[in-house]
């Protein structure tokens, strides 16, 4: 093993979180943990305000007429969940936390190039969530999450200049979260971290981090034309003003499809981890993973007129988008295989985390496959803009990206917190969640194929029994996201102290102390071996018996 | 936190001075392709729009004076004369010297404000500003058209110039510390970093100028 | 169709041509989907439950890499990607191509918050409602007054988003007898959950009794829709200037689909789109020899009115002999735009 193992547990020292308690401290933090730490209770408080949204619009849809909620009001409650959802929660979700606690570590740097930055892109980001909360308070927006003009710049009668500078504010925080890790993961290596040396959760964040770079200027610019046309009546988009309405759609999907590589990577990221972890196992064809996550992240800005197949957008672009959208689609497929394959020969242990990653897989695999649907030009033609696309992007985003999250935080939670969750509670929140998830959305597959539109407040009578399916998955998803904050929370103060390293796993966030010193590790690591470099271990008449560990007794089970 | 003592500008997080230079390197950069990215969105729609209404573009690009836009090209050029001067003064540790060529670069920059009020003015008078009082008459010129042109040109050179004030606010900030910090070594990582940002700023406009003042017509 | 067990729809009717053939490519990529789904979940299954930590399996000389393996499940994912990429794309150059038929109904659509105006070329008008014959091609020019929207028909398979500022077309033809719904699909504002209908498809014979019943047309009982743009024509003065006897502006016989000179040099083809514009922004089509003096009518008309000129213009032949519309223009002969 390397030196850095040689790291001695320190329970009783000085660790990030104990350094100093004072308010102020945290406000002005510069340590990239802290600052994970605060985005992952800004991003809470935003899921919980978008969750709530997600509630209301299953409950209104249990029946077909809109009786619940006036149909402005079902309006505002769709364009906030996706808005809340998709700026203030996923796109920072396992970036801005998970990434910013781990990533530095898992390279060996005492901290992100620029600290102050980090902290900077909490604060921006926090403005920009409080813009949108302002746009919630002052009755909402209608618009959708996509801003579609004419009706979002000329036609919306809701605050939505403020709810679009809300999102333009977030997105300096998601440019800054990956400037800083891009330079970090460029110039703060530790010595012997090769590139090929670093985790494949370094690998996702990195590509992610481009998207982040790439993409986000350009839908600040877009939706400050939309503000301004909005606000000035300059404009380049409203027909009205000789402008365009396309060329908005053009621009925003340049930003928004990758957006949701911004999404998945990292969660694809976290997934290479956590199955390495318990398999026991280094993650089958590494090279293919690490250059699948850049492939992706290349591609991703190459397929956002997909979204566009109906807009009336000439029709061999449609083809190009099309081919260039089936494409994209492989590298996520081999990285699914080899996740899968991984397993073979393994000692597979089926902690929490591990249960996430298995769900991941199955909800990922059915995402990412129903796209294929989405891609073929013909067939979308039939779905756009039905609840076959909404099923679609909720199987990726969260069966895909939150479950991820899920599935990242239970793995890291004993590192961030110095405390284990209740383990059996971790399994029963898996699986609650991959059954909820699925009674909500599959059915939305069926409603999509039979016609239904998205973002309708009313629908058929014929329908009914499906979006009762839905809404009751809704339901026991919801019970099973409570569940976790519950036993997380209860943790912090009741959860046994973990261990350094509670998983047996490599990785340089595991020698370190949990929660770790204030930077990061005692003495700089250097790095001599392979990433989920696990020894080989044979059980059945194999010669090195003695070596083997008992991974399958609840050798941690410490709750 | 633990800082390493000695040598004053190395932030904890770095091991030495070069990784920290060349994280500050790599960082500037990034920003600017972001930058590039921002201002992409808008050169896209200029594209797309000058195809569209050519006639247009060029009946209204007359109204914009090319000699008060020659100007200011002459005189943001001099500005990143003026800046490199700066940060070659600030590698040398000539505290006087960058304080007075960031002095003269800022002088430039607020001669291009001035210039800017002068022709945004002109066109608020001539109810070239797009928005209900737009008025544009020309012959075989369809008005609407005409007004994405002048949509375009405030949208772009409107971005260009809160990225010239935001250079001065910065060159500002940066002259008052030097000047707090005069007894001790020049810092010209900041100085190097604000340079680049003002070259891009410069940058930008020599592709505006071109494409609002100096629309080809024939 | 609908499970048998429960009264649960999972299948949507098909009442076009091009819906059969779409369901096929459909449940060909279900078939594919479920095959991969198999694949993995089997995988997964098997190998938790057979390495499980602990388990005696044989972990003997376990694989980190395989290139051949790793090859064969990107590229086989990738010929099979390709494939339902070359069929979907035919099928979607077949669902937009125009339908070449002698007799396909050209129908006009404006859609405005929240309704959907479909105008008969022989002047009847429904809100909400679309009624046309089986077996015959319709071709739908749709418009939108103000937001975009989209019309869409489940049962036809295919949907258009309708922009404003320009004309957009759809192609279908209808093949079952009966009643299905027509939605909005692109998010328009408050009521956009009501901006929904009904296709009606009638056998012909109940076709033609629909239509005499319902002859009640924009400028009144059995008015066409280019008699009603001959009459706002004349309403708006338009002949004192394009007249043979004025030559202020161009005389508009002959107009639709001829290729124009403008003053700039570029050449275009007389179609909707350039009608509309040189209706409402006439400055920038001015065609080349002629002076530009027409005022723009931005504004001024509604989607419907622009439509009745077009289509008024559409009637006007090359002999300036007959000005007057001809009766029967309600056949629309295929023409690409």
């Amino acid at each position: 093993m390397s030196a850095a193992s040689t790291v001695v547990k320190q329970p009783e020292a000085v660790n990030y979180l104990n350094v100093d308690n004072r308010i102020k401290s945290w406000l002005l933090t510069e340590d990239h943990k802290r600052i994970g730490i605060l985005y992952l209770i800004t991003i809470s408080l935003m899921f919980l305000a978008g969750g709530i949204f997600a509630m209301l619009i299953r409950l209104e849809l249990l029946t077909p007429a809109g009786d619940l909620v006036m149909s402005d009001t079902y309006n505002k409650m769709f364009t906030m969940h996706g808005v809340i959802m998709i700026f203030f929660f996923l796109i920072p979700s396992i970036p801005a936390v998970l990434g910013n606690f781990c990533l530095p570590i898992m390279i060996g740097a005492r901290d992100v190039a620029f600290p102050r930055l980090n902290l900077a892109s909490w604060y921006v980001f926090t403005a920009g969530a409080i813009l949108g909360i302002t746009a919630l308070v002052l009755g909402g927006v209608d618009t959708g999450w996509t801003f579609y003009t004419p009706y979002s710049s000329s036609f919306s009668h809701t605050p939505v200049i403020i709810a679009v500078s809300g999102v333009f504010v977030a997105g300096f925080a998601s440019i800054f979260t990956g400037l800083n890790f891009i330079v970090t993961i460029h110039k703060m290596r530790a010595p012997g971290m090769t590139w090929l040396r670093l985790p494949l959760f370094v690998w996702a964040q990195y590509a992610t981090s481009l998207i982040m770079v790439l993409g986000t200027p350009v839908v600040a610019i877009t939706l400050l034309l939309v503000a301004v046309e909005r606000g000035l009546r300059i404009g380049i988009f409203d027909p009205a003003l000789g402008g365009d309405p396309v060329l908005f759609q053009h621009l925003f999907w340049f930003y928004s499809h990758p957006a949701v590589y911004i999404m998945i990577l990292p969660g694809m990221g976290v997934m290479s981890e956590l199955i390495a972890t318990f398999s026991r196992k280094r993650i089958f064809g590494y090279e293919f993973v690490a250059y699948s996550s850049l492939a992706i992240a290349v591609l991703s800005f190459l397929v956002w007129g997909h979204h566009m197949f109906v807009s009336g957008q000439s029709m061999y672009l449609s083809m190009v988008f099309s081919v260039l959208s089936t494409l994209v689609a492989i590298p996520s497929a081999v990285k699914i295989f080899n996740w899968t394959v991984t397993m073979h020969k393994g000692h597979v242990a089926l902690y929490s985390p591990m249960l996430y990653a298995l769900g991941f897989i199955g909800l990922f695999t059915i995402g990412g496959l129903t796209g294929l649907f989405l891609s073929a030009t013909a067939v979308d033609i039939h779905l756009h803009d039905t609840y076959f696309v909404v099923a679609h992007f909720h199987y990726v985003m969260v069966g895909g990206a939150i479950v991820a999250f899920l599935g990242g935080l239970h793995y890291w939670w004993p590192k961030m917190t110095g405390r284990m969750y209740p383990e059996p509670w971790g399994k029963l929140s898996a699986l609650v969640v991959f059954i909820g998830f699925n009674l909500t959305f599959f059915p939305q597959f069926i409603l999509g194929y039979l016609g239904m539109p998205r973002r309708y407040h009313s629908y058929p009578d014929e329908w009914q029994t499906l979006n009762v399916l839905s809404s009751a998955g809704a339901t026991i998803l919801a019970s099973g996201f409570i569940l976790v904050a519950v036993y997380l929370l209860w943790s912090l103060r009741y959860g046994a102290k973990a261990p350094a390293n509670p998983w047996d796993a490599t990785g340089l966030e595991w020698k370190t102390s949990s929660p770790p010193p204030p930077t990061n590790f005692t003495q700089r690591p250097i790095i001599t071996e392979e990433a989920y470099n696990y020894p080989i271990v044979l059980s059945n008449n194999g010669e090195p018996e003695e070596a083997m560990k008992q991974e399958g007794a609840e050798k941690h089970e410490h709750a | 936190m633990s800082t390493h003592e000695g040598d004053m500008y190395v932030g904890h997080q770095f091991e030495d001075a070069e990784q920290q230079l060349d994280s500050y390197s790599i960082g500037m950069w990034l920003f600017l392709v972001t930058e590039v990215l921002f201002f992409g969105g808008l050169f896209l729609a200029y594209i797309i729009y000058r195809t569209r209404y050519t006639q247009a573009f060029v009946a209204a690009h007359h109204e914009l004076d090319w000699r008060l836009g020659g100007l200011n090209t002459v005189i943001l050029i001099t500005s990143s004369l003026t800046m490199a001067l700066a940060v070659r003064a600030a590698v040398l540790n000539r505290m006087k010297a960058v304080l007075g060529w960031l002095g003269l670069t800022l002088l430039c920059a607020s001669g291009f404000m001035v210039v800017k009020y002068v022709e945004y003015s002109a066109k608020f008078e001539h109810h070239l500003f797009p928005g209900p009082k737009f008025e544009f008459q020309h012959a075989g010129v369809d008005s609407g058209q005409a007004q994405m042109f002048f949509n375009l040109y405030f949208a772009m050179t409107g971005l260009h110039g809160a990225h010239v004030l935001i250079g001065m606010i910065t060159m500002m900030v940066l002259a008052i510390r030097l000047w707090l910090m005069r007894k001790q070594r020049v810092d010209f990582i900041p100085i190097e970093l604000t340079g680049l940002y003002w070259h891009f700023v410069d940058l930008v406009w020599i592709f505006l100028f071109p494409l609002f003042y100096l629309v080809g017509g024939n | 169709m609908r499970l048998p067990f429960a009264n649960i729809p999972i299948w949507p009717e098909g009442a076009s041509k091009a819906a059969h053939e779409l369901d096929l490519l459909y449940l060909v990529i279900v078939g594919l989907t479920v095959f991969f789904c198999t694949i993995v979940f089997g995988l997964v299954v098997y190998f938790v439950a057979k390495y499980y930590a602990g388990s005696k399996a044989d972990r003997a000389n376990p694989t980190f890499h395989n290139m051949p393996l790793e090859l064969a499940w990107s590229l086989i994912p990738l010929a099979l990607g390709l494939f339902v990429f070359g069929w979907a794309a035919k099928l979607f150059v077949e669902i937009q191509a125009p339908i070449q038929s002698e007799n396909a109904l050209n129908i006009y659509v404006v859609g405005k918050q929240w309704m959907w105006q479909m105008q008969h070329p022989t002047g009847q008008r429904e809100n909400n409602e679309l009624h046309i014959p089986v077996g015959r091609p319709v071709k739908l020019t749709l418009i939108s007054q103000d937001v975009i929207h989209s019309f869409y028909v489940p049962a036809f398979r295919t949907k258009a988003d309708v922009v404003p500022g320009r004309y957009r077309t759809l192609w279908f033809e209808p093949t079952k007898v009966g009643k299905y719904h027509l939605f909005c699909a692109e998010f328009c504002g408050t009521k956009h959950s009501e901006m929904i209908g009904w296709v009606y498809i009638l056998s012909p014979e109940d076709y033609e009794k629909w239509l005499q019943d319902n002859r009640w047309g924009m400028g009144g009982e059995g008015v066409t829709v280019a008699q009603a743009g001959e009459a706002l024509f004349q309403q708006l003065k338009c002949t004192s200037c394009h007249s043979p006897e004025q030559r202020i502006g161009p005389p508009l016989s002959g107009l639709y689909g001829s290729t124009r000179t403008l003053s700039d040099g570029r050449k275009v083809v007389a179609d909707y789109d350039y009608l509309r514009q040189a209706i409402l922004e006439p400055q920038a089509v001015t065609v080349s020899g002629y002076e530009p003096i027409m005022p723009p009518y931005r504004g001024q008309l509604t989607e419907q009115e622009v439509i009745q000129l077009i289509e008024y213009i559409k009637t006007l032949s090359a002999s300036p002999a007959s000005p007057v519309a001809n009766a029967k223009p309600s056949i629309d002969t295929g023409d690409r735009q």
